[in-house]
């Protein structure tokens, strides 16, 4: 198809010695074919594999809007969740539950991890690289990847039984011990790129500060932390999509009770948890399977969204350093 | 905030006083959270490890029904085959970033996309591969569909493992395998990616243990049951162990399947057995890969 341009392109890299290597290699022509082949198709496939995907989920995931007529703002702002589980559709389709129960949860193990989370990156960097590039950093980094299911078993076990002593409830699934769990898992990504954006301020702000004597904590505040801000917001933001994509940890301790959460111990439900526990009843092709599979679509746009925020953060970031 | 502050205390020596309090203060808070964080870690880890094998009995670990002998053998045998799509494909697309990919809005749409990638729920993957490789193939569960989506989920982590270990790698390799003659291709495949293997190495080893905890991109894809005879092996076979086409539940859905408790007496045993093996699993894969990072950056002078 394009033969003439990859040899070109293979050729023209060694620069100057380019028609050289032409002459002298013809006989390898068919693997440099081959090979580059591979590796543009590689590439190329890395492109159409986020777009294939979400391709199929827009396809299946607007069912609900075309084949069964349902409005976007019912979808989005109902609480009114009733579909059928058949091709014939009637049902209701608010998914406004869900959505809460997802952005609450989610905001909640923002606001318990975060200070957490700069608390031990500026430990590692500020207070004591040494104890904390030996100890912490590699615990935090391990910690990383811990099976979600794992917190999830933990939080039913554990965390669950100690709120229901705690606070007296009746059960203890609720949007707390959905929070809690969120927010240990959080916590490593978020930590491990706060310390990387803090590391990066350079040292001549922080000796500038020390040299009109400043305290170090006075350095962290004024200088460092706002210094390193975009990079810290870019690792708040990838934690909450972490959070937000998470399923099965939520899932075990959420109590998947389809209701808006009265307060922060009470169970609710969220759009993983409905996908993963109700997607393996639904009908193929049916009302309520298709209704899932919006949910899915939302999940997919909300991490792009998420993404586009990075990139602007990071966008944001530089004409600010251009600027200085 | 740092005004208020200021116009309270107009003394100077108070000012500076609050400044040496505050710091000290400060400084006990972060060795406290540092302190707080790596116990509980170090607890979090040890009590599941200590809990699970202290509620096993032997025949859990039977390679049976009733074990999860079965259960460990389908998360190796997933990871494996998932790999054995990403690893070639990760790295042939790293090298293209690396390599081949010249600044410009395809190589900038190629990053946002690995970005995508990387960040999609793996709920969604699972939905992905549950509508492409069960519900369009008309198949039952299997273990092969699971394994494409785990592959989807470790692709992004080994492409770009792969472009930065590429990328890293002291200019002069490049310029005087060039300069002797060799093609890029000769160029990266003799000489760049060895230099490059043990970063990449690392890469895969991280994503295997990402891979073992996966479960909600298999629920709907690898299934959640696992039938093995182990005296059969003919691959074709329904029950033999390495047909990837059987349904293949894994130790991190034998533990979700555990929340509901209504299987058998031993479920939640079953499941805390199942929980310290996969930690065991995955701690032994990510100190193994930060092992051998710790390696490469001595060996490298910490030069960076």
């Amino acid at each position: 198809m394009n033969n003439v341009e990859t040899i070109d392109r293979s050729t023209g890299r060694g620069s100057s010695a380019g028609p050289m290597i032409r002459a002298r290699d013809i006989g390898n022509f068919p693997k440099e074919h081959v090979w580059n082949g591979f590796v543009k198709g590689a590439g190329i496939f890395m492109i159409i594999l986020p777009i294939a995907i979400g391709i199929f989920l827009f396809i299946k995931g607007c069912g609900t809007f075309t084949t069964y007529g349902h409005s976007i703002t019912e979808f989005l702002f109902s609480a009114d969740w009733n579909p059928a589980d058949d091709s014939a559709g009637g049902g209701t389709v608010g998914a406004a539950v869900y959505i809460v129960g997802s952005l609450y949860t989610c905001g909640l193990a923002l606001l318990i991890a975060v200070p957490f989370s700069l608390a031990a990156a500026i430990f590692m960097t500020e207070i004591a690289p040494v104890l904390g590039n030996r100890f912490l950093k590699p615990a935090v980094e391990i910690f990383v990847g811990i099976p979600s299911v794992v917190y999830g078993w933990i939080g039913l076990t554990i965390l669950i039984p100690f709120l229901k002593a705690v606070f007296h409830l009746n059960q203890g699934f609720s949007v707390l011990a959905a929070g809690i769990v969120l927010a240990v898992m959080i916590f490593p990504s978020i930590t491990t790129l706060s310390a990387d954006a803090i590391r990066g301020v350079s040292m001549d702000c922080r000796k500038g500060a020390y040299g009109m004597g400043a305290t170090r904590w006075q350095v962290i505040y004024q200088i460092v932390l706002p210094a390193a801000k975009p990079g810290v917001l870019t690792g708040i933001i990838l934690g909450l999509a972490r959070a937000f994509g998470e399923a099965l940890a939520v899932a075990m301790v959420i109590g998947k009770t389809r209701a808006f959460p009265k307060s922060i111990l009470s169970a609710t439900s969220n759009l993983t948890s409905a996908i993963a526990s109700d997607m393996g009843g639904a009908m193929e092709g049916g009302e309520y399977n298709t209704a899932l599979w919006t949910m899915a679509l939302l999940l997919f746009l909300i991490s792009l969204l998420f993404i586009f925020i990075v990139h602007q953060i990071g966008k944001h970031g530089e004409t600010e350093n251009a600027a200085k | 905030m740092q005004q208020n502050n200021s116009s309270k205390h107009s003394s100077g020596d108070m000012r500076i006083g609050m400044a040496l309090a505050a710091d000290r203060v400060m400084t006990g808070v972060f060795y406290l959270v540092a302190g707080f964080f790596l116990v509980l870690l170090f607890a979090f880890a040890g009590y599941i490890i200590i809990k699970g094998f202290a509620g096993a009995k032997l025949y859990m670990f039977a390679f049976a029904k009733g074990g999860i002998g079965n259960q460990f053998f389908n998360t190796v045998y997933l990871v494996f085959l998932a790999l054995l799509i990403s690893v070639p494909i990760g790295i042939l697309s790293g090298v293209y970033m690396a390599e081949y990919a010249k600044p410009g809005r395809v190589t900038h749409f190629l990053r946002i996309a690995i970005e995508t990638l990387s960040s999609l729920p793996s709920i969604v993957v699972g939905l992905f591969g549950y509508l492409v490789f069960i519900v369009l193939t008309h198949a039952q569960w299997n273990l092969f569909s699971g394994a494409l989506a785990v592959s989807i989920l470790s692709l992004p982590l080994i492409s770009t493992t792969t472009e930065d270990a590429l990328r890293s790698l002291p200019e002069s390799y490049k310029k005087g395998s060039l300069g002797m003659g060799a093609t890029l291709r000769q160029t990266i495949v003799t000489v760049l990616l060895p230099a490059a293997a043990p970063r990449i190495i690392t890469g895969v080893i991280l994503a295997a243990g990402r891979g073992f905890g996966e479960a909600a991109a298999l629920l709907y894809t690898a299934g959640m049951s696992t039938d093995i005879n182990w005296t059969v092996w003919n691959i074709a076979s329904p029950t033999c162990a390495l047909n990837p086409f059987r349904p293949g539940e894994t130790l991190s859905l034998a533990i979700w399947g555990a929340r509901t408790e209504a299987l058998s007496a031993d479920s939640a045993e079953i499941a805390n057995l199942s929980s310290a093996v996969l930690m065991i699993m995955v701690l032994t894969f990510s100190i193994l890969a930060h092992t051998l990072e710790g390696r490469i950056k001595k060996k490298m002078g910490d030069t960076k």
